[in-house]
């Protein structure tokens, strides 16, 4: 099963600090943002392009690539940059771990699509899974883009780093996740 | 040797994340629904130690200031995170959950994936229309911290400034341990 808080804090604590020490705070939720732009820049190359007036060196007719001197449009311009593969690493990390649990954990509860809570509340069919995953995706991604980061860049690696920001980020999003998840996990009466 | 240290630290980050439950989404609902604050336990522990780790390591010059980066206190950080606790708590997955249970194999990670890059996408198109807003306008200062860390302004500074930031570290360790299992019965 899992590793108790102590070991698993200790470890979580350890990779914030020695990705800090050795490169930078660790964040994820920009990287959406740099794939995206790496599909919008398929369909349309001139999304980013070389601008030499530029903090970056590149600039993007989108204001939202084009902000803090493009950096943005200089990540999806030269993808294969640290935090880019980082991201990507991480889904390696998952398969490792996956590989590491012990054949009967592999079922319920690890990797099923459908969580428990999810099947009492709304039983076994999992398109509204899907569905809830889905839109959840949606709202998280559009909050953290919002927010500046995400559980990872703020709340982690904001409050390690004593950030007003990260304190701020953590209140807002606990203020309404727990009482949503306690009306809309209720479990039925069975 | 950056995209080197991308790979190990991304894999190491990824492998933690699933080994501490936090790519489960029962383990999320169970911490948001207070019913099993495992995992917060986990957060807050990890939390302390990082901070108390940084703040040493900053205080005894073996950790470049440039490599600290504080975000920025604006209105949209209030907007935002809640909009991400709605979805948070809806889906159980965060940004980089999400991608490491999609590692995993679970395929309604997936779906969460693929709507994360519409969100961000649908962020991307909506910005010009509001970033001259006052969502976007620094408060309190901006890039602003408890107690310095880098070149970033703060409330507390110099020496005195990593007692305290220790502290705050030690009072995250002993809250976590000070925490119950659960505060509310798992039957409702």
């Amino acid at each position: 099963m899992y590793w108790n808080w102590k070991i698993g804090g200790i470890a979580l604590g350890l990779i914030f600090f020695v990705a800090v020490a050795l490169v930078k705070p660790i964040g994820v939720s920009t990287q959406f943002v740099i794939l995206d732009g790496m599909a919008a820049k398929m369909l349309n190359p001139a999304i980013v392009q070389p601008v030499a007036s530029a903090k970056s060196g590149y600039g993007s007719p989108n204001p939202y690539l084009n902000k803090s001197g493009g950096k943005y449009a200089k990540s999806v311009a030269h993808p294969w940059h640290y935090s880019f593969i980082f991201v990507l690493s991480m889904i390696l990390g998952g398969m490792l771990g996956r590989i590491f649990t012990r054949p009967k954990d592999r079922g319920r509860p690890f990797f099923d699509a459908i969580p428990d809570h999810h099947r009492r509340r709304f039983g076994d069919p999992p398109v509204l899974r899907y569905f809830l995953a889905f839109a959840g995706g949606v709202l998280v991604l559009w909050g953290s883009r919002m927010a500046g980061g995400c559980t990872s860049g703020h709340m982690m690696s904001g409050m390690m780093q004593t950030a007003l920001s990260g304190y701020l980020f953590a209140f807002a999003v606990f203020v309404v996740a727990v009482p949503v998840a306690i009306v809309l996990y209720k479990s039925r009466e069975v | 040797m950056q995209i080197f240290l991308a790979i190990v630290l991304g894999i190491t980050f990824g492998l933690i994340l699933q080994r501490v439950g936090a790519a489960d989404p029962d383990k999320i609902f169970g911490m948001l629904r207070l019913t099993d604050l495992h995992l917060a336990k986990t957060i807050l522990t990890g939390i302390g130690v990082s901070s108390i780790l940084l703040f040493l390591g900053v205080a005894l010059g073996w950790i470049p200031a440039s490599h600290i980066h504080v975000k920025s206190v604006y209105a949209g950080v209030l907007v935002g995170g809640l909009i991400f606790g709605l979805g948070w708590a809806i889906s159980g997955f965060c940004p980089g959950t999400g991608v490491v249970a999609m590692g995993t194999g679970r395929k309604d990670a997936l779906f969460f994936v693929l709507g994360g890059l519409a969100g961000a996408g649908l962020f991307m198109i909506m910005y010009g229309s509001f970033s001259g807003t006052c969502l976007f306008h620094g408060l309190m200062g901006g890039k602003v911290t408890l107690v310095q860390a880098g070149k970033f302004k703060a409330l507390i500074g110099g020496v005195a400034g990593t007692v305290v930031a220790v502290g705050i570290g030690l009072v995250l360790i002993v809250l976590s341990a000070k925490l119950p299992e659960s505060f509310r019965d798992m039957k409702d």
